[in-house]
């Protein structure tokens, strides 16, 4: 429970840098296994580069709120970021927040980028905009649900609390409930990082496109600010999940040693589930939107599993 | 004896009669009657805050002051106020917003001069204030029902107040009836109440119906409960939570007793829909709270959970149906069943500790549906003031017919957007708050019990987290299609600002709605005494951490959330895209270009996505429950591919209307038209009834 203003600048510096590189991996892994090149790992920081530099249009339709969305999508995501132990068990800012002022944060970007979808006034970006918060709406609950049970079972909401309880030799990490609940989380994640078997991250396709047609009408560093945000979001989830269900290896005091082998456990993680996307991804299809519902309501179903199997097995 | 407070409440009350008065003596000159009604009405509300903050902040241990009223010769009945905790709070609650909603009046109601009494509407305002304060001061039964019916004809009144409309008039009635249905049941209620002190005192004397006998009752009700005797006792005791729970869950709007609400809101002048929707529902909860907590002892289990299951049904039901609403005012009305599903579900949380015998938690549940309860009243009032600064501006309440308000209502977009933010439960507002009160209550629910009832609380939570996310996507919908993008029609391309006065009013709840979230810890003290008075806990103190920067809750190691701390956080993080602004983009330009029109010749209204199409994912989600009928005629003439004209129309009606209100209200007519025969003007048979009657009745004196 400290505040140190270091270790809030160097996971922002984190969260930023790896961010990009993570969703740089993922395209490039995809690429391998549907047997093409795909781009360079690095692609992505190029791209914000080049957002950044180009100019802006920003539609004569839109108001302040257009050009707001962007900053909250971003800020938002960063200081939900802050609220994640990554490295280390103790997250910079856990006093600031526990896991439902993350899932309250993420929400908030959420309504701001649905707001910018609607501005510019054209109907992809309303039709985005719809879709995005439907999704979000029955993802939601699922949510819930996955992370009560992780909290019931550590007694409490507080991220950096529940690692440290995880990491105690009583928990059982192949415990059904836990698995369940992990189960209900990564769906819960596919979901809300738009991934495939609900949304296509590389569509271009109008009317299969969900992030891609609230993004429509945004252009350089909004756009910039956009796509990292939605990038530092996918992070901040995907962190939440290996951290919370395997704790393995997260460094409890801030020895270099600790903090290293911390720092390589953490990225043979992301690798992990980051590969996992890449699969899921590969192997499925596109569900049409009005199957996504059955594949959310199955994430629900299992949260609630977990849940009835902590009763059973307590 | 402390009564500092009480000169102020004095001056607030008569406030409200001078201002109801000076209203009808100035009847013929409206702006005089304007400024004088809602003048006094904001000053009173003032002295009312002043007094229920002054009460508060004292602390637990406070003296609970009393006075008469009005001498009054009529045995039996007393005009006896008092100010205690419980009704100091909601003092609070209908003082705020009296003040807010009054100065935005003065501005509001001058578009009803030349064509309605503007001060008919002063007076009724005044009167509908100084009814609903005495509610939550009436220290006795008779006087809370006579102030509760004085409530419910002003509001009445008020409904019916554009009476020129046919929609208005059909919901003033519906308003009109079912709040009877409600009076009726608090009635028996209380006789039921009033029978047990009577017997319990020994005498029926005016003692047996205040307050305080009926607190000692549920003592006496508390001690038999545990020691399982008396179960006549207990008996009358379920009767009558059955009783309050439909008398009051009427005026609160719970599901299924809402119809009246979405019907009746949406057709009040904005400012009265305001006060309605934040505070008058709320003597719902204020009963429902005196009642379960002070009168009726220790509860048994299954109150609280029906309390829960209700509160967790309306609040889903709510969302999920101001969804499919494209009429602002009726959309927000919905919103207001959702809310108070919410804060139901902490009342029923908090019962459910209180019988397995957690009185802290009791209170942290507690704290959170109070929490909620003012929360709900700034943002919704706030929000139906943005929808009557919008309505005055564009003469409509479809959102079908809006958009690119915010361009040109530029202070009104943006409280509203606040107001939003705030009621679907995003952080930093004060939604947020609440909601993460309730969730921390309801988790640890999980622990208190064995029983298998302990899957209630975390499947409720999920339900939370639905109707948030819901919530959200609605309040995307209606300020996206409102405020956003282009003019749907005429008005809403002339829209023009509300008048000062109106910002100010939306301007203080905006404030309070950024307060109760940065700074939540001032809230929880003053409800300490609250929380003293109903579970014998003071919690604020393990509530917050940090001076009362940090808001924790009551287990060790529990999480923490700092509002504060999150927005501060945030704004020193805005530093980043600065920097890399500075590094990358200090040359880049920005212009303004059309949007994208797909090639087209300009982007047209017309194109826009509606509010109907944005909810139609969720209606077709949730189609076995709305079971949307829609119709759809095309004319063409040579190929369906080429409409030449289109009729499309898209219903979705309440299950509750079609299942439960209309076979109930066709039983009822039918039975009176039975029932008719009997009425059929002819002296001899009225003759013969008497004799019936008389006979029958000695029968039974025999």
């Amino acid at each position: 429970m400290n505040f140190d203003p270091l270790n809030i600048l160097l996971q922002t510096i984190l969260l930023l840098l790896l961010a990009p590189l993570l969703s740089g991996c993922i395209r490039n892994w995809k690429a391998k296994l549907q047997n093409r090149r795909g781009a360079r790992l690095w692609q992505p920081y190029s791209d914000l580069i080049k957002f950044f530099r180009k100019d802006m249009v920003i539609s004569e339709h839109a108001s302040w709120i257009f050009s707001f969305a962007p900053y909250v999508v971003f800020i938002t995501a960063l200081v939900a970021g802050l609220l994640v132990p990554m490295v280390a068990v103790q997250a910079p800012l856990s006093l600031f927040g526990d896991v439902l002022a993350l899932v309250g944060l993420l929400a908030l970007g959420r309504f701001f980028l649905a707001l910018g979808g609607l501005d510019p006034g054209s109907a992809f970006g309303g039709m985005g905009s719809s879709r995005e918060m439907t999704i979000a709406a029955v993802a939601e609950p699922a949510m819930m649900l996955a992370i009560f049970t992780v909290a019931i079972s550590a007694g409490s909401t507080d991220i950096s609390h529940i690692v440290q309880v995880a990491q105690s030799p009583t928990w059982q990490v192949l415990n059904p409930t836990h698995v369940m609940a992990f189960a209900a989380l990564f769906i819960v994640l596919l979901a809300e990082t738009g991934r495939i078997p609900v949304d296509n991250p590389a569509t271009h396709l109008e009317l299969t496109m969900i992030h891609e047609a609230m993004l429509l009408e945004y252009s350089g560093r909004h756009l910039a600010l956009m796509e990292w945000g939605a990038s530092i979001k996918q992070l901040v989830l995907m962190t939440l999940l290996v951290n919370i269900f395997f704790p393995i290896g997260m460094a409890t005091d801030a020895t270099p040693a600790a903090l290293g082998i911390g720092a390589l456990v953490y990225a043979g993680k992301l690798i992990l589930i980051a590969a996992a996307v890449v699969v899921v991804e590969t192997t499925n299809a596109k569900l049409r939107l009005f199957r996504v519902p059955d594949l959310l309501g199955a994430a629900f179903v299992l949260g609630a599993l977990a849940l009835l199997s902590t009763f059973l097995f307590q | 004896m402390n009564i500092q407070p009480f000169p102020l409440l004095e001056i607030s009350l008569c406030g409200y009669v001078i201002g109801a008065v000076g209203a009808l003596v100035f009847m013929r000159r409206e702006k005089l009657a304007n400024v004088f009604s809602f003048g006094v009405a904001s000053l009173s509300a003032l002295a009312g805050l002043l007094a229920a903050l002054d009460f508060l902040s004292a602390g637990p241990g406070a003296a609970v002051p009393k006075i008469d009223l009005l001498p009054s010769s009529i045995p039996y009945l007393q005009f006896t106020v008092r100010l205690d905790p419980l009704g100091a709070f909601f003092l609070l609650i209908v003082s705020l917003l009296g003040l807010a909603i009054s100065i935005y009046s003065l501005g509001y109601a001058r578009g009803f001069y030349g064509r309605k009494n503007v001060g008919v509407l002063g007076a009724f305002f005044n009167l509908l204030l100084l009814a609903t304060t005495a509610v939550f001061l009436a220290d006795n039964a008779f006087f809370f029902l006579i102030a509760w019916e004085i409530m419910a004809l002003t509001a009445y009144c008020l409904v019916s107040f554009e009476h020129e409309k046919v929609e208005t008039r059909n919901a003033g009635v519906l308003f009109f009836i079912m709040s009877h249905i409600g009076t009726g049941c608090l009635i028996l209620g209380f006789l039921l109440l009033f029978q047990g002190t009577g017997k319990m005192l020994g005498d029926y004397s005016p003692q047996a119906y205040s307050f305080e006998s009926f607190h000692a009752l549920g003592e006496k009700m508390s001690a038999a409960f545990q020691n399982h005797t008396d179960p006549d006792l207990l008996l009358r005791r379920d009767i009558a939570f059955l009783l309050f729970l439909v008398g009051f869950g009427v005026k609160a709007g719970i599901v299924p007793l809402h119809i009246w609400l979405p019907a009746a809101h949406p057709v009040a002048p904005s400012n009265v829909s305001a006060f309605m929707s934040g505070v008058l529902i709320k003597t719902g909860i204020y009963g429902l709270t005196r009642v379960l907590f002070d009168f009726l002892g220790t509860p048994p289990n299954w109150w609280g959970v029906t309390v829960l299951s209700i509160g967790t049904i309306s609040a889903v039901l709510g969302v999920l149906y101001a969804l499919m609403e494209h009429d602002l005012k009726r959309l927000l009305a919905y919103h207001s069943i959702e809310n108070i599903g919410i804060i139901l579900m902490g009342l029923g949380a908090s019962l459910m500790f209180l019988h397995s015998g957690h009185p802290v938690l009791a209170s942290l549940a507690l704290i959170a549906g109070l929490y909620h309860t003012i929360n709900h009243a700034v943002f919704k009032a706030l929000l139906f003031l943005g929808a009557g600064a919008v309505l005055h501006a564009t003469h409509t309440r479809n959102m079908e017919e809006m958009g690119g308000l915010a361009k040109r209502m530029r202070w009104t977009a943006l409280f509203f957007l606040v107001g939003a933010v705030a009621i679907s439960a995003l952080p930093p507002l004060n939604g947020f708050v609440s909601e993460w009160l309730t969730y921390q209550s309801l988790l640890q629910g999980f622990g208190t019990t064995t029983s298998l009832v302990r899957i209630m609380f975390p499947i409720s939570g999920a339900m939370l987290a639905l109707t948030g996310a819901l919530a959200a996507a609605c309040f995307v919908k209606a300020f996206g299609i409102t405020f956003l993008a282009q003019p749907r029609s005429e008005h809403a391309a002339h829209a023009h600002e509300a008048s000062f006065t109106m910002l100010l009013g939306q301007g203080i709840l905006t404030a309070a709605c950024v307060f109760l979230g940065l700074f939540p810890a001032f809230l929880l003290k003053w409800l300490d005494p609250v929380t003293q008075q109903l579970s014998g806990q003071q919690i604020s103190a393990q509530l917050s951490a940090a001076n009362g920067l940090i808001l924790s809750n009551t287990a060790a190691q529990g999480g923490t959330v700092s509002m504060l701390g999150l927005a501060l956080l945030a704004l020193a993080l805005l530093a980043a895209p600065l920097v890399l602004w500075l590094l990358f983009a200090t040359r880049a330009k920005t212009r303004r270009g059309p949007t994208w029109d797909c090639g087209l010749r300009g982007l047209t209204p017309q194109m826009e996505y509606t509010a109907t199409g944005f909810s139609k994912p969720i209606r077709m989600i949730f189609k076995a429950l709305f079971r949307p009928r829609r119709e759809v005629q095309r004319e063409y003439d040579f190929s369906p591919y080429f409409t030449t004209t289109l009729r499309f129309e898209s219903h979705v009606e309440e299950v509750f209307q079609t299942r439960i209100y209309r076979p109930l209200n066709r039983l009822v007519l039918g039975v009176s038209r039975r029932l008719r025969a009997l009425q059929a003007g002819s002296i001899q048979a009225y003759l013969i009834y008497i004799f019936i009657t008389l006979v029958l009745l000695l029968l039974f004196a025999l």
